[in-house]
């Protein structure tokens, strides 16, 4: 399926490499990545596939969780449906 | 990519303004349980419940955790009881108690559906089932039960009416060591939904399939962080179109999660209820949003227009978001469970008249209702007639979920926790209806229901 991660919070090094590392090591491909600030937080976002994924999404949700947390960051994941049912028709 | 900004607002709707799914209600017909033996019966009963639900809460837990939304409540409803036990004899307690057991074996907090539907007259097991709620409610943990006592088709059964305002009374009184809670779990009906997914009304109606799944959304605190970005000056077509765009949004979530639970448990999915329920915390109020269009506090003059523009706009916003709407679909405004209401009450803004008028104009009535212990059951009686009259000459539903409160006074506090919330005891009027409720039979249906 195709996922939605999401970072928020303050910038610093090291925070793409801390989430890829963590999709990389789980074999979840990134399809699209884009960052930006807004009202002075870091945000990113990432789309990703994580059909060929070697660990479930509870524990992959759990993995990034807990970056964010070593990071000072909220990192959220969530399945592409529900932006798109939000937001398209 | 989905534009980020859009991303990052369903994600702020989430995690700042309570954007949730208030239930996934998994409704299940008992009438394939029926059987002379009520031992029996409830063992059906348990059985076909704990059968069919085996998955409910698990399931609603994954969507929750695929999807980053908070799914509170998983619940349960079931065939009017009244129904399936008609034929049964011995004890209707027995059946309460399967109903209680197999909740908790299946981890939901309520289970709907002990239930009769006596708006033209009682039938024996009607009856049976009415003269065991009090016992029921105070003695099981789940069970929610509910009475339908009129419809504009036929009138009002003013019988059932009287003898819910003693029901009500001595529930009160048998519940009187916790603050005469039980009564939270009892709502009297007129033209009740078959398919409404919230508690305590919640029953699967006979007219619906073997299995269903019906999903209710919330968000007040959402639609109140909308209007409260509008310029101060904008006027009301912007302020419903405002409500129009939030409503669709967040019935599209209702939508995903139903078609999703329904995909998931093999169950066929019925509709989407797309109320604007609140909860005690704070910014989930939909007094707020009533307030936000302009009034100082809810209940003050004009509470009624703003409340039928939201309820309307809210339907319209709604519909368009959902395969199948149903249920209640409106605004609630259950006064304890409300923190914009509770404080209303509080500072002497909303009375129980003004929340009478404003049930004209929304999808429930007078819900979670504190009134002092010692209200006379032809008062109570008589407010449910009130009600059942608006539901019935406006061709919409309307419930009395009222809570004698045992011991306490007018303008005490009562707390009933968590999602029930805590009020202040509202005054009810000092003239007395007894002989008008006394009268008994049936108020006939309004001229406009002989719509054929």
């Amino acid at each position: 399926m195709r996922a939605v991660i999401t970072v928020i919070g303050t910038d610093k090094v090291g925070i793409i490499a801390g989430v890829s590392s963590i999709l990389s090591e789980s074999n979840v491909n990134i399809l699209d990545i884009t960052q930006t600030t807004m009202q002075e937080l870091f945000t990113m976002i990432m789309l990703v596939d994580t059909s060929k994924a070697n660990i479930n999404f509870e524990a992959l949700a759990g993995k990034l969780d807990a970056r964010g947390e070593e990071l000072g960051l909220k990192i959220r994941i969530q399945h592409e449906d529900i932006f798109k049912s939000m937001h398209e028709i | 990519m989905i534009n980020p900004r859009k991303i990052f607002e369903t994600i702020n709707m989430i995690s700042s303004e309570n954007l949730d799914i208030r239930t996934i209600t998994l409704g299940i017909s008992l009438r394939d349980c029926a059987h002379p033996d009520i031992d029996e019966l409830s063992r059906r009963i348990y059985d076909k419940i704990t059968r069919t639900g085996r998955d409910l809460v698990k399931t609603g837990e994954d969507i929750e955790r695929d999807y980053g939304i908070p799914i509170i409540n998983k619940r349960i409803s079931v065939t009017p009881i009244s129904i399936v036990s008609e034929s049964s004899h011995g004890d209707n307690f027995e059946i309460a108690r399967a109903m209680d057991r197999a909740a908790a074996e299946l981890g939901v907090n309520f289970i709907g559906g002990y239930t009769a539907l006596v708006h033209k007259g009682y039938t024996k097991g009607d009856k049976n089932l009415i003269e065991s709620i009090p016992q029921v409610l105070t003695q099981t943990r789940h069970v929610c039960a509910s009475v339908n006592v009129a419809t504009t088709r036929a009138g009002i059964n003013m019988d059932a009416v009287a003898r819910m305002g003693q029901i009500i009374k001595q529930t009160s009184q048998m519940a009187r060591d916790g603050n005469s809670i039980a009564c939270t779990r009892l709502v009297v009906f007129a033209n009740a939904p078959e398919d409404n997914p919230f508690m305590a009304g919640s029953f699967h109606g006979i007219g619906e399939p073997e299995n269903v799944i019906n999903v209710g959304v919330s968000g007040p605190g959402v639609v109140q962080s909308a209007l409260k970005k509008l310029e101060p000056n904008a006027d009301f077509s912007q302020i419903s179109e405002t409500i129009k765009k939030t409503a669709f949004k967040i019935t599209r979530m209702g939508q995903l999660v139903a078609t999703e639970a329904s995909k998931r448990l093999g169950i066929p999915f019925g509709v989407v209820d797309i109320s604007l329920a609140p909860t005690p915390a704070i910014g989930d109020s939909v007094a707020f949003i009533l307030e936000e269009m302009g009034l100082e506090k809810c209940g003050a003059h004009g509470t009624t227009a703003a409340l039928a523009l939201l309820n309307d706009a809210v339907k319209k916003g709604g519909v368009m978001a959902s395969s199948h709407v149903g249920g209640l679909s409106g605004a609630f405004i259950p006064v304890c469970e409300d923190t914009g209401m509770i404080e209303a009450v509080r500072c002497g803004a909303l009375s129980l008249d003004k929340l009478e008028a404003m049930t004209c104009v929304c999808s429930v009535g007078l819900d979670m209702i504190p009134v002092p212990g010692d209200t006379p059951d032809y008062t109570i009686a008589a407010i449910i007639a009130d009600e059942a009259a608006v539901g019935v000459s406006n061709n919409k539903t309307t419930a009395v979920r009222i809570i004698p409160v045992y011991g306490k006074k007018e303008g005490e506090v009562v707390e009933f926790g968590g999602l029930l919330g805590r009020g202040f005891i509202m005054p009810v009027n000092k003239f007395s209806s007894s002989a008008f409720i006394k009268r008994g039979g049936r108020i006939p249906a309004p001229i406009h229901s002989l719509r054929n």
